[in-house]
């Protein structure tokens, strides 16, 4: 067993734990952490696989932005555990029917018959100066670069269409005018009133 | 560096109206967050001068060579040129009508004329889209943009609904558009013009290859039906021009048109022309059911919106016929009465805009009641642009209609003429009862024209022209016919 194998075996249980984990956790966050584990470990498979730029991907956009906002998501909204769990025992039989039938249908469609190495043979290994993210790169930017720069555009008007639909007027916002505070004077906040005490009149 | 990789910059010249109208864009964008209330105007003037630019950018490539470039995404030909110059010139008399509803209305924004002009070159790109994908992305920012354009009254309940209705219902569209696209790109595995044409030319007619183009021929149909608001997939029309703001409405109904049309063009003609005998029959089936529903359905409209949609669905309907014939001068036929259909329809709108004040929207057909003895000239004009929507000559409106119908009839449909104009002369009397309402009816309320002077100019210009393209339609009958 070469090392890539031990590699890989040491990855994929890891994969297969944390997902299970995350499954049975019953701590929303921990379960949250789990996904963030099992992620990772895909990622680095797809390392092994070459597949660096994708890697790259996945970490930066699910485990960098798209966790981090599930968790804020799980913290802000008090989800009430009991009746996430309540049902899912009831569920159980038909959630194991549907998972059994995905995979059967999964060996079908993917298994040995079609991708075995006698049907596909193995992609050939690339030298260590071959880069997967230069490849895409030079698709991107030469041939694919009209469709790309629209897909920006299009990127832009999500923003603008987000920011005009929810945007409020200044009225309905709560915000600091700093010219008026820098240029606000000690007048006109606070009026000096003279006022004699009491006792003084009595004395 | 491998051969497959390069770009060449030096073709980019075919592109230049994109990308100075996307700098334009960016420029816009930014310069209006700096502009403070008394100077908010000016966003509506650079909108105006961008555009131009733009359209003397496009009118100079008019008589190009045609050229394929962006490794086959891109085309530059005559009617993409003519296309772009025509958009450009509508969007901006569009954009002249739209500043006095917005500023009646209290809907000026910045963001606004941003998003038209996003849209604008979503339409740019659909119209000079040579590979599916380019085509694809061009929609959807014309879409996007346009979804926004309707939710930007959010105040209005029923603009919220139209923008929803039409947001769910063209991303269905979009849906069915792909999976179509994916079809043809799974049986000829190529996603540019080109290689489908081939490919189509190519195959066997009776080969299992030819049941998958078809397969997915017929979700292209559909998508393109949908997002021309064709019978049975008009159901968003009523309920989009309704709820929007009237300014959007005006410019939705026109100026997108053109954009569906070249994509139609680009991949049922240019690239699915071998198979014109499949889908001719799918559009003789949509053609027939636009024209007889847009014409009975609107007999029953009192909202004068409402009414101008099923007026569109039944122009789309001849639109469609042209396409039918599935010869030169038939698509010819097609591209003109689109070209006349925008006129009419700026036309309309603008009149229903020009009555608009603070608080009174004049979308009922009500509201035209004794315009006539208020406003004798915008009488005149709306009596103009209705008898040319009826297809009364000497009005544009009748030369479109007689030269589709010519054309379907030299090809050999002349049940689908006899149908085509029975139906038209049924709409003729929705036309004529806001005719009655305008001279024959006395006002219940006060209608004074509080619109600005630029407006009333452009307006009245829009309408004459529908006369006078009417006793002069030589060149555009020429220009249309020459774009195939």
């Amino acid at each position: 067993m070469g090392s890539e194998q031990i590699i890989f075996y040491f990855l994929s249980f890891w994969l297969i734990a944390s997902s299970l984990a995350m499954i049975f956790s019953r701590n929303a966050a921990k379960a949250v952490l789990f996904l963030v584990l099992s992620f990772f470990s895909v990622a680095s498979i797809w390392i092994l696989l070459e597949a660096e730029f994708l890697a790259i991907t996945l970490i930066l956009v699910y485990v960098g932005a798209v966790m981090v906002l599930f968790l804020f998501v799980i913290k802000m909204l008090n989800i009430d555990k009991s009746t996430l769990r309540a049902k899912f025992a009831g569920y159980l039989p038909l959630g194991l029917i549907v998972a059994l039938i995905i995979i059967a249908e999964m060996m079908l469609v993917l298994g040995n018959a079609q991708f075995g190495l006698d049907v596909m043979p193995a992609p050939a290994r690339h030298g260590a100066d071959y880069s997967n993210i230069t490849e895409l790169a030079l698709q991107l930017y030469t041939t694919y670069v009209y469709p790309f720069e629209l897909a920006a555009v299009l990127l832009l008007i999500a923003i603008i269409a987000a920011i005009t639909l929810v945007h409020k007027k200044e009225i309905n916002r709560k915000q600091q005018s700093i010219s008026e505070q820098v240029n606000v004077r000690a007048k006109d906040r606070i009026r000096i009133v003279s006022i004699t005490s009491p006792s003084k009149e009595n004395k | 560096m491998n051969n497959m990789y390069t770009f060449d910059t030096s073709t980019l010249w075919a592109a230049l109206p994109e990308i100075f109208l996307l700098s334009a864009i960016v420029v816009v964008l930014l310069l209006d967050l700096f502009l403070t209330k008394p100077f908010k105007q000016a966003t509506y003037y650079l909108t105006q001068i961008s555009l131009f630019i733009t359209g003397v950018m496009a009118f100079n490539l008019i008589d190009q060579p045609q050229t394929i470039i962006f490794s086959g995404s891109f085309i530059l030909d005559n009617m993409a040129s003519v296309f772009k110059v025509f958009m450009i010139g509508s969007t901006m008399v569009a954009m002249v009508y739209t500043r006095h509803y917005l500023i009646q209305h209290a809907l000026f924004r910045g963001e606004y004329f941003v998003l038209v002009l996003l849209s604008v070159l979503g339409m740019m790109v659909m119209v000079s889209g040579y590979s599916l994908l380019t085509l694809y992305l061009g929609l959807e920012i014309l879409s996007l943009s346009l979804y926004t354009l309707i939710a930007i009254a959010r105040e209005r309940a029923g603009a919220v609904e139209a923008a929803l209705k039409y947001f769910v219902l063209g991303a269905i569209a979009s849906g069915l558009l792909l999976y179509g696209m994916s079809m043809i790109y799974g049986i000829s595995g190529s996603i540019n013009i080109t290689d489908i044409a081939n490919f189509a030319a190519n195959a066997d007619l009776a080969s299992r290859e030819t049941l998958i183009l078809n397969f997915g021929l017929v979700f292209l149909v559909i998508g393109i039906a949908f997002k021309l608001g064709a019978v049975p997939f008009h159901m968003w029309v009523p309920d989009v021009y309704q709820g929007a703001p009237t300014s959007v409405t005006l410019f939705l109904s026109t100026v997108p048109k053109v954009a569906a049309v070249a994509m139609l063009v680009r991949i049922l003609v240019d690239g699915l022309g071998a198979m014109h005998a499949y889908w001719a029959d799918l559009f003789m089936v949509l053609a027939v059911l636009s024209i007889a529903l847009g014409s009975v359905v609107a007999l029953m409209q009192t909202n004068i919106k409402r009414l101008l949609a099923y007026s569109t669905i039944s122009h789309v309907g001849f639109i469609m016929l042209g396409f039918v014939t599935g010869v030169i001068s038939g698509y010819g036929a097609a591209v003109f009465y689109v070209f006349v259909y925008i006129l009419m329809s700026l036309a309309a709108f603008g009149i229903v805009i020009l009555l608009n004040k603070k608080g009174f929207e004049a979308d009922q057909i009500s509201d035209f009641k004794g315009l006539s003895k208020h406003s004798p000239w915008f009488a005149l004009m709306m009596l103009v642009v209705m008898l040319s929507m009826a297809g009364v000559p000497p009005f544009i409106g009748f030369y479109a209609k007689f030269f589709i119908l010519q054309q379907v009839i030299s090809a050999g449909f002349v049940t689908l003429a006899v149908v085509a104009v029975v139906f038209a002369v049924i709409s003729a009397y929705y036309y004529l009862q806001i005719i009655k309402s305008m001279y024959f009816e006395e006002s219940d309320k006060d209608i004074t024209i509080v619109a600005p002077m630029d407006m009333q100019l452009v307006l009245s210009i829009n309408a004459v022209l529908i006369l006078v393209v009417g006793i002069f339609p030589d060149f555009w009958i020429k220009l249309s016919l020459s774009l195939f």
